[in-house]
């Protein structure tokens, strides 16, 4: 009887939404605490829809948030825990896309749009001023 | 048994009322684009054949709603989102909470718009309604085949089901009888726009009356996707409960873009208005916000962009959705290569000018619209073209967004002072003066009073005074406030056009959006703790302190409540109710917050998980947050105040032109 109820309290457990940070996660050291916060809002749960692993009440992100405390405490710096989890899960895990060869167009695109559009006034203006001018 | 043969029955009418609308839509459609030539007489028939869309359109949602609202289970949809026991709000709400359901919402409007091109709009040339009516029907028939087709809302079930199997627990909110039809309403009022365009077009024919008919509907539109944007952040603040407002998540994205580029268009279809310039602009923008608005109902729908927002979806329905869009979207592309340079430009102005300015707006939002487009769908072509996954969340549109809106903000204020044509900087910059010095003063004091937490908060403070001060100083000029007798300053504020206020309300509303995000972005606190009935927590100098806890029954759920009282600085004690429900028919959890309002900001409660026999509470201190959506019921409020400008409301374009073409000052 009594591990039918263990049985019961583990199926019960997985059952359970566990929800974004828990107390029983975090750190005794606030700056400590303060950063595994920052650096889990940078980081994607990666079985959710576009959810940091700061918000997301899925296992796998209490998994990871669990992960960063480990890694800090560890003495790890932060770059050194997105650089961890980036090994183990790819960039996929980081919500602010690193610049490289892959991303290199996503991140100039707003600047290379707006110079576009201030060359193409530019261009409009010039034309316009010889118009009036003819 | 004979009720359940007259459900049958409304079941089956609105069915073949939803055949019939798309038969007529067809025909109108290719009378309208074919035959526009052809005149008053064509008119006359199209107009009707709007009206009676929209009548048949009505009876078949009616009829889905019906079917709901008695739980008529032989409803194939009413099995797969409803329940007998749910109450009758989230019964009707249900409806749209689903793929079939909110793609014949999406039509109903549609029609309904057309209706209202229909009955407003007979003094519109006949060429132009044509043309209008016709591109109109185009769409609904076009969506409404697809959703005959492929996700029909009137399939049946035999035998009939007992019971629903529920409506997802997070729909189940009065966030989901309002949301959804604002946002639809936005969406595709932005359809008259493109049909306007589309006539445009093809008829070569733009004129300034052309714009003086485009802008109200853009207004219109903006207004409900600006109140639906806003619900849709404050039901998410609420709901979802962890008191996040925007997560720029992929569908928030395809609702923010129509938004921005509708903004972009009310400004550049004003420049149309008053001064005859920016003619392919505006055209191009018509169409770049309807198609933006396309993307945001149906990329969702296409199974493509995965997010909380998506409704089941197939394969099959994704192929035929994104084939349509194709269509549309790349015909009106073609139509404005091949027959943009045809519209002749007008009006020329000095780059600093009303006109530079509104261009000037027009390239940050345009940009901003480009940095977001990208944003969201370049994981996915990088996914499918080099099979690298990666990720574009939050922080990259911070900054993206962020670093583009930064420079709007700071030349905003300037706009309503330059005249048209050509404008004395120095002289508009002397009436802003006073705004500037109020912003400093404000952003030294509360950043010395709040500390300064983020390095950016103070910039942020800055642009927000700023733009709400400096949105004023028209008004403060034109009322000559200061110098002359007061009595006189309030004759002349009362008599000013509607647009001038709507135009200082309307940049007021954005600066009180950003000191909202501002200030909640800086300044809030949060604690997450363990606590017992009979212990108390401190956050912010608010004190908290838990009573009781309880499981009660709900109608289609069981609750366990928590009751707690918080007492302020101030002294004065709130009780608070948070809940955490799990759903009978589908077993899922829900969290219900108690939220407490303090003034402008918030104190946000959240009873998380049992842990080992204690309860884990979240709570947060919100300074402010109230700010971030008073200021978009502010720009709301403003847009309606436009639409209820005489120039509109007493219907005499010719002379109202006039007036209104005088110079600013």
């Amino acid at each position: 009887m009594k591990r039918l109820l263990t049985l019961l309290a583990l199926v019960l457990c997985l059952v359970m939404p566990v929800l974004a940070v828990s107390p029983d996660e975090m750190l005794d050291d606030p700056a400590l605490e303060q950063r595994a916060r920052d650096i889990s809002a940078g980081l994607r749960c990666l079985v959710c829809q576009n959810q940091s692993i700061d918000d997301s009440d899925a296992d796998l992100a209490r998994d990871l948030r669990v992960l960063v405390r480990e890694r800090l405490v560890a003495g790890d710096s932060n770059a050194e825990v997105e650089q961890y989890l980036v090994d183990r899960y790819g960039e996929y895990v980081l919500l602010n896309p690193r610049l490289n060869n892959h991303t290199l167009i996503l991140w100039i695109a707003a600047p290379a749009l707006l110079a576009l559009g201030l060359f193409g006034l530019f261009l409009g203006h010039a034309a316009s001023v010889i118009h009036v001018q003819s | 048994m004979a009720a359940g043969d007259c459900d049958a029955v409304s079941i089956e009418v609105g069915h073949f009322a939803l055949i019939l609308a798309c038969a007529i839509a067809t025909v109108s459609a290719l009378a309208g684009l074919l035959l526009w030539r052809s005149g008053q007489r064509l008119a006359q028939v199209l107009a009707q054949a709007s009206i009676l869309q929209f009548v048949l359109v009505a009876v078949a949602f009616l009829a889905v709603v019906q079917a709901f609202v008695v739980s008529d289970f032989s409803l194939k949809l009413a099995v797969d989102n409803s329940h007998s026991l749910k109450p009758l709000i989230f019964k009707i709400s249900g409806v749209w909470g689903n793929h079939e359901g909110s793609l014949l919402l999406w039509i109903l409007i549609l029609v309904l718009f057309g209706a209202l091109v229909a009955a407003f709009g007979r003094r519109l040339p006949a060429d132009l309604l044509n043309l209008v009516l016709g591109a109109q029907s185009l769409l609904v028939a076009a969506f409404g085949g697809f959703t005959l087709f492929t996700s029909n809302p009137f399939a049946r079930m035999s035998p009939p089901p007992l019971e629903g199997s529920d409506l997802n627990p997070i729909l189940q909110d009065i966030g989901l009888a309002i949301h959804p039809p604002l946002l639809y309403a936005g969406y595709v009022g932005f359809s008259i726009c493109f049909s306007f365009a589309m006539a445009a077009l093809i008829s070569g024919r733009i004129d300034q009356a052309w714009a003086r008919w485009v802008r109200p509907w853009t207004m219109l539109s903006w207004v409900f996707l600006t109140l639906g944007i806003a619900m849709g952040s404050y039901w998410a603040y609420y709901e979802l409960g962890w008191g996040g407002w925007w997560f720029w998540d992929p569908v928030e994205n395809a609702s923010f873009m129509p938004w921005l580029a509708g903004t972009a268009l009310l400004h550049s279809a004003l420049v149309m208005e008053k001064r005859n310039a920016l003619k392919i602009w505006t055209i191009f923008l018509s169409i770049i916000t309807f198609s933006l608005s396309l993307l945001g109902t149906f990329l969702v729908r296409s199974g493509i962009l995965t997010s909380v927002h998506t409704f089941a979806s197939d394969p099959t329905r994704g192929l035929v959705i994104l084939t349509i869009l194709a269509v549309l979207i790349g015909g009106a592309f073609l139509l404005f290569a091949l027959r943009a340079s045809s519209l002749r430009q007008g009006g020329l102005f000095a780059p600093i000018s009303r006109e530079g300015a509104l261009i000037l707006n027009n390239l940050f939002l345009a940009t901003a619209v480009g940095a977001v487009l990208v944003g969201t769908l370049y994981p996915l072509l990088l996914d499918a073209l080099a099979g690298t996954t990666i990720s574009v969340g939050a922080p990259f549109f911070n900054l993206t967004f962020g670093a583009l809106m930064a420079p709007l903000l700071l030349v905003l204020p300037f706009g309503p002072l330059l005249p048209w044509k050509r404008a004395d900087l120095v002289a508009a910059g002397q009436r802003l003066v006073g705004a500037a010095g109020l912003a400093i003063f404000l952003t030294i004091l509360v950043s010395a009073l709040g500390g300064i937490s983020i390095s950016l908060a103070p910039l942020g403070l800055l642009l927000g005074f700023w733009v709400t001060f400096g949105a004023f100083a028209e008004l403060i000029e034109r009322g000559r406030i200061g110098r002359i007798p007061v009595g006189e300053s309030v004759r002349r504020l009362v008599g000013l056009p509607r647009t001038i206020w709507s135009t200082a309300l309307g940049h007021m509303g954005l600066g009180l959006t950003v000191l909202g995000i501002v200030s909640v972005t800086a300044w809030e606190t949060e604690l997450v703790t363990t606590l017992n009935p009979g212990e108390t927590a401190e956050l912010s100098g608010y004190s908290l302190a838990f009573d009781s806890f309880e499981q009660i029954p709900g109608p289609n759920y069981m609750a366990d409540t928590g009751h707690f009282t918080v007492t302020a600085p101030g002294g004065g004690t709130k009780t608070l109710e948070a809940e955490r429900r799990t759903y009978v028919a589908s077993g899922m959890p829900t969290t219900e917050a108690a939220i407490e309002t303090y003034g402008l900001s918030q104190f946000y409660l959240q009873l998380g998980e049992p842990l080992d026999n204690t309860h884990v509470v979240r709570i947060w201190y919100k300074p402010y947050i109230l700010l971030i959506w008073i200021g978009a019921l502010v720009m709301a409020g403003a847009g309606v105040l436009s639409l209820t400008d005489r120039r509109l409301r007493v219907g005499a374009p010719q002379r109202a032109a006039k007036q209104v073409m005088e110079p600013a000052e």
